[in-house]
């Protein structure tokens, strides 16, 4: 992959393996599972099969005198009955949150949740014993359908709410003074013999975030600090919320998230089981640790996406888009996450994507129902948007007959309008879609690709071609703190970052950011590295440690590069100014006569100078250095950015479709990218790849579906279907630059851009080599069964019922069905 | 994931393993590769008491000529089965199948006497053997027997191994010069089959003069398609023939439905991949 941007100093721009790999991949990594300090207890919690049921007894006894157990353990037993986990993102005034407890006492609310903690000697004994806890339930109706559920009438999942809609969050341009009023676009455009309205509905499936590593946390009560150590991408935020939840002062609290093996947004959050190894070993006073399993996971963690859109387009017939009316149903699950309901509202701003839209307005209604809680996953809110007004640009062009990238270069903010203020009032600083464009259609070949689309067609072979786009911009960066605040969100978006200049002139840096397989350490290494001009192995990078990055709002939401990198950017202009201070005192000079490059201070017009190391040396000795600064190089620096970034990127895909069997083969993949300054585009590579690997999962692969008892059919990696790189194809992507002007490096992020944009680009693919055999939609996963049947419907053949809840009865693993723990294996 | 207690052991002969199942009763549990087997335990879908490793067992191992037949040991892996000169020659389509099994790390611990023994409907080595007139060789306490593959499986991961019996070896016939191809389809690229097919073919001056057809996944045990057989008997190995000779792929299925495929669509699959893997294997 290469950057068009030339790189303009030693390490931005160079192609580094990852520093932190030769740690991570020969086992000198450290889990959190891995930690077992003297003496620890091992938790496993009892969870609900059951999706709503009343608990009507808990017999303990059992469990209580099996080998090994310490104790179990309710609610009521722990007196946390009152303790409710944080949602810090109440999007609405009136938003109804209701309480989440760390174990429910009388109502179970999902499948999955827990009702008793065993407490036992080995992770062993508490599981055997977890097996005795007698739970009686009286079932209650489950709460599936979402939109169901927001129908008056709806069986309750609180009954104390009074209603399952948990809040309405609208944006109208009209009202926000940013645009003209949807409602009047609409009106227009149907009474306009001249213009077109264009309505579809499109649904999120669920997705499970599967990050590597199963979540764990370990309290260990020993010392003034209680520490937290948990598998975690929010440290800082979980040792806040920590005392929010509990009470814990504080400055008694220290959180560390240790090498923690991914992420995806599903390691946002404060967890109950974190809270209940903190009631446990501040009540046993003995070390608790807690290590899900994978079927936990998949059951239990936040799951993401789920949405239903409904969207309204209006366009003149030239293909002028005059209107664009978006409303969602958001299903939450059984409570509100930590950002839960603000995940949805991520999306609002960026439907209008890369096109001038002069009227629009979003409706978002936030559900509950008695599934696993929903929350953040790559890309939060983002891919949602991306997907639906690409799907619905293509939809547009097929009405009016245009070509799909055509009618999008009609709508889109050309090159030289930046920066430009959208219809929810963002300001793009930079960008150039043309350019990224121009690059990825030539990669791909489009015009070839459409001729032999025609050829397939004509001949009626049974591959049938489709080729898909996705011109999409994401909001990255998160997040101007100003910006958070008005939509109550419950933090800043600032970042910290520190650096250490030790005697040695080797640098510590400290940030605030979390990194969790994102390569941030080499990332960061190379800007102190070039900002310091010192060598790059000089560099450590630390983290993930209240007690040596004291401050941070961790990682997610693609900032931790241009927030937390540009903190660290400042931190270093810091360390340079002081460095400068003693530099022109040891050389004799005026400060105005110093120059600083490639580490080294030299007096403006002479050869006398010195390297930083040596400013660093004489820092430390102190014996000599000037009047009224203090002895040390040592600098923080706190960020809060001014701008959201916004890369953005032409993402092209060709798909063939066995028409006979269904199945969808990717046959190229093609992505130009604008992520503005590439640090290291081995590692932007990395992120892309892997970005492309989940959106495209997303198009093809995945979804957690409920039975109609409400129990998840996808307990297994078996029955969750990831993808691996064998169904994928060699991906060829690209890099353009228009830097960002809103920070000092121009960086934008580019961790979810891949998640971003390749769904949409997939599942125009498909659609796009069906639509002549009378297919208009497939739902997601655009599985072969799936496709099959959209061919077979279209051709007017009744089918069966695609079954999406139905365990599987081969496959040797059959699901975990908790109705039925013995499974159909003998 | 951690599975409940158990013993385990590890005995040196078949005569010894088979007196630790005696022992054992009816909550002892043959382990093979253990790919199978052990998630089921972690899952805590069985608990059995104890585990009687078939792993120390040399005479198990290993793949040899057997008069016209080509015998496998039971407890030799994919790995194995796949490298094996003889098989490639003489079994070409138990090669092919288990080269679709999974990855490799799973092909390199997974045994193909574990896969049948374990008979789930949606493993790959059960319509091979069926189709190929597999023998199977089961030692217990009273001596060996041999079944042949068609009274092997009994119904969704039961076969007619007793609970103190073990699968020894199989052994094939061979099929020297015959065609063949494993026809697979999934819904990941490395996950068990929705639906599979089975076919060896001889081919003589053009015309096709024996057939053989199984079928994965279309029942709770692996099919021989008959009527695909007799079907394609006799006919030229052209795509027309073998298209109309597939349309009785489905006789005799009883096609499962599950959230990969209801039992409509596996049905057309079981005829689409039928002849796909016919004029393959017929070349
Ligand atoms: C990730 C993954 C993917 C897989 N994908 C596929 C796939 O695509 N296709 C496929 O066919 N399979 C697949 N499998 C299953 C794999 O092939 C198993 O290894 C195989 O089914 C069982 O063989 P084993 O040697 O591992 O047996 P084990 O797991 O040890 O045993 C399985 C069962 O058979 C019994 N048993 C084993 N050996 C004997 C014997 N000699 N006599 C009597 N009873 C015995 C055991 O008691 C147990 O009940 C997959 C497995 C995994 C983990």
């Amino acid at each position: 992959m290469t950057a068009t941007a030339e790189p303009t100093t030693n390490e931005i721009g160079k192609a580094r393996t990852r520093k932190e790999d030769a740690r991570l991949i020969t086992g000198r990594s450290r889990y959190t599972d891995a930690i077992t300090p003297q003496g620890t207890l091992h938790i496993f919690v009892v969870r609900s099969p059951l999706a709503h049921a009343k608990i009507t007894g808990i017999d303990k006894s059992a469990a209580e005198s099996a080998p090994g157990v310490i104790g179990v353990y309710t609610a009521a037993d722990l007196g946390v009955e009152a303790v409710g986990l944080p949602n810090a993102w109440p999007i609405t005034p009136d938003q109804k949150s209701p309480q989440r407890p760390v174990l429910a006492s009388s109502t179970v609310h999902f499948a999955g949740e827990g009702v008793a903690v065993v407490v036992a000697r080995s992770a062993a004994h508490a599981r055997d014993a977890a097996d005795l806890v007698e739970v009686d339930y009286n079932p209650l109706e489950p709460v599936l359908d979402m939109e169901a559920a927001a129908a008056d009438g709806a069986t309750l999942v609180h009954p104390d709410l009074g209603t399952n809609q948990s809040a309405t969050w609208v944006f109208d341009s009209a009202g926000a003074g940013t645009g003209g009023s949807v409602d009047d676009a609409i009106s227009a455009a149907e009474s306009d013999a001249d213009s077109i309205v264009v309505r579809r509905r499109f649904r999120q499936q669920r997705l499970i975030p599967a990050f590597m590593e199963p979540r764990a946390c370990v309290v260990d009560p020993t010392g003034e600090q209680m520490t937290i150590y948990s598998a975690t991408q929010i440290p800082h935020i979980l040792r806040t919320m920590t005392t929010v939840v509990l009470g814990v002062p504080e400055s008694k609290l220290r959180v560390v998230a240790p090498d923690v093996g991914g992420g995806f947004g599903g390691k946002v959050g404060v967890l109950p089981e974190e809270m209940l190894c903190v009631v446990l070993a501040q009540k046993l006073r003995r070390p608790v640790k807690w290590t899900e399993t994978r079927s936990e996971s998949l059951l239990a963690a936040h799951h993401g996406r789920d949405q239903i859109q409904d969207i309204t387009i209006t366009a003149k017939k030239d293909g002028t888009v005059t209107g664009l009316d978006v409303k969602l149903l958001a299903d939450m699950g059984a409570y509100l996450g930590l950002v839960g309901p603000g995940v949805p509202i991520l999306g609002a701003f960026m439907f209008n994507a890369i096109y001038k839209i002069p009227a629009y307005k979003f409706t978002c209604t936030n559900v509950f129902t008695t599934k696993t809680l929903t929350d953040a996953y790559r890309g939060a809110g983002r891919p949602e948007a991306t997907f639906a007004i690409e799907r619905i640009m293509d939809e547009l062009a097929v009405e009016l007959g245009r070509d799909p990238m055509e009618l999008r270069e009609q709508n889109w903010i050309k090159h030289e309008e930046f920066p430009f203020t959208t219809v929810c009032g963002l300001t793009y600083d930079t960008g150039n879609y043309e350019q990224a464009t121009q690059q990825a259609m030539e990669l791909f070949d489009y015009a070839g690709l459409r001729r032999e689309q025609e050829q397939r067609r004509a001949s009626g072979d049974p591959v049938q071609l489709g080729i898909g786009i996705s011109t999409f911009t994401e909001m990255c960066g998160l997040a101007p703190s100003r910006v958070l605040g008005s939509l109550s969100y419950g933090a800043g978006g600032w970042e910290a970052a520190g650096i250490r200049m030790l005697a040695t002139g080797k640098v510590e840096v400290i940030t605030g950011t979390s990194p969790h397989g994102q390569g941030l350490e080499t990332a960061f290494s190379q800007i102190v590295a070039d900002q310091l001009g010192v060598p790059f192995e000089d560099v450590e990078i630390l983290h993930g440690d209240t007690q040596v990055a004291p401050k941070g709002l961790d990682t997610y939401g693609s900032r931790s590069l241009a927030v937390g990198g540009i903190a660290l950017v400042k931190a270093a202009e810091k360390v340079v100014a002081k460095a400068k201070k003693i530099a022109a005192h040891l050389l004799e000079a005026s400060e105005d006569d110093i120059e600083f490059s490639n580490g080294t201070f030299s007096v403006r017009g002479t050869d006398k100078g010195k390297a930083i190391q040596e400013i660093a040396f004489a820092a430390f000795m102190a014996h000599d250095y000037p009047e009224g600064m203090e002895p040390s190089l040592d600098s923080d620096a706190v960020y809060d950015p001014e701008n959201f970034s916004f890369p953005h990127g032409t993402h092209l895909a060709a798909v063939e479709i066995d028409t006979e069997t269904g199945r969808v083969e990717l046959r190229k993949y093609v992505c130009v990218d604008d992520i503005g300054t590439v640090i290291n585009p081995l590692i932007v590579e990395g992120q892309v790849h892997g970005g492309l690997a989940q959106g495209i999962a997303q198009a093809l692969f995945e979804e957690a579906n409920y039975d109609d008892q409400g129990t998840l059919v996808n307990g297994t990696f078996v029955d969750y279907t990831l993808p691996s790189a064998a169904d994928l194809p060699s991906f060829d992507t690209r890099a353009v630059s228009t830097p960002s002007t809103s920070n000092p490096l121009g960086v934008k992020g580019v961790g979810e851009a891949g998640t971003i944009a390749s769904t949409p680009a997939i599942v125009n693919g498909v659609i796009d080599a069906l639509r002549h055999l009378g297919v208009a939609e497939v739902e997601m996963p655009c599985t072969s069964q799936r496709v099959w049947r959209a061919i077979q419907d279209a051709k007017g053949r009744s089918t069966q019922e695609t079954p999406i809840d139905t365990h599987s009865p081969g496959a040797g693993l059959g699901s975990i069905d908790p109705n039925n723990p013995q499974g159909e294996v003998q | 994931m951690i599975p409940s207690k158990f013993d385990y052991v590890k005995p040196a002969s078949v005569a010894d393993a088979v007196a630790a199942l005696e022992q054992g009763g009816e909550d002892a549990k043959i382990l093979a590769g253990g790919h199978s087997l052990i998630p089921v335990l972690r899952l805590r879908l069985a608990a059995p008491t104890l585990l009687v490793d078939l792993g120390g067992i040399a005479e198990l191992r290993g793949i040899r000529e057997d008069g016209d037949r080509v015998t496998i040991g039971a407890m030799t892996t994919y790995y194995d089965v796949l490298r094996d000169d003889l098989v490639k020659e003489h079994v070409t389509l138990l090669a092919q199948a288990t080269e679709t099994v999974a990855d490799g790390q799973v092909r390199h611990r997974g045994t193909l006497g574990g896969s049948l023994a374990h008979a789930d409907p949606a493993g790959d080595l059960g319509a091979v053997a069926l189709a190929l007139d597999a023998e199977l060789t089961i030692a217990g306490p009273g001596g060996t027997r041999t079944v042949p593959a068609s009274e092997f499986f009994e119904g969704l991961f039961t076969t007619v191994i007793g609970e103190t019996e073990i699968l020894t070896q199989i052994s094939f016939p061979r099929y020297t010069g015959w065609g063949s191809h494993y026809e697979k389809f999934n819904r990941t690229a490395q996950a068990w089959s929705m639906c599979a097919v089975a076919a060896a073919i001889r081919v003589d001056g053009g015309t096709i003069a024996e057939a053989r057809v199984g079928l994965t996944n279309m029942g709770a045990t692996p099919i021989r398609a008959r009527g695909v057989e007799q079907a394609l008997v006799g006919q030229p190995a052209t795509a027309d023939a073998v298209r109309a000779a597939a349309e009785h792929a489905t006789e005799g299925t009883a096609a499962p439905s599950d959230a990969d495929a209801a039992s409509d669509y596996r049905e057309h699959l079981a005829k689409v991949l039928t002849g796909r893997a016919v004029m393959a294997a017929a070349g």
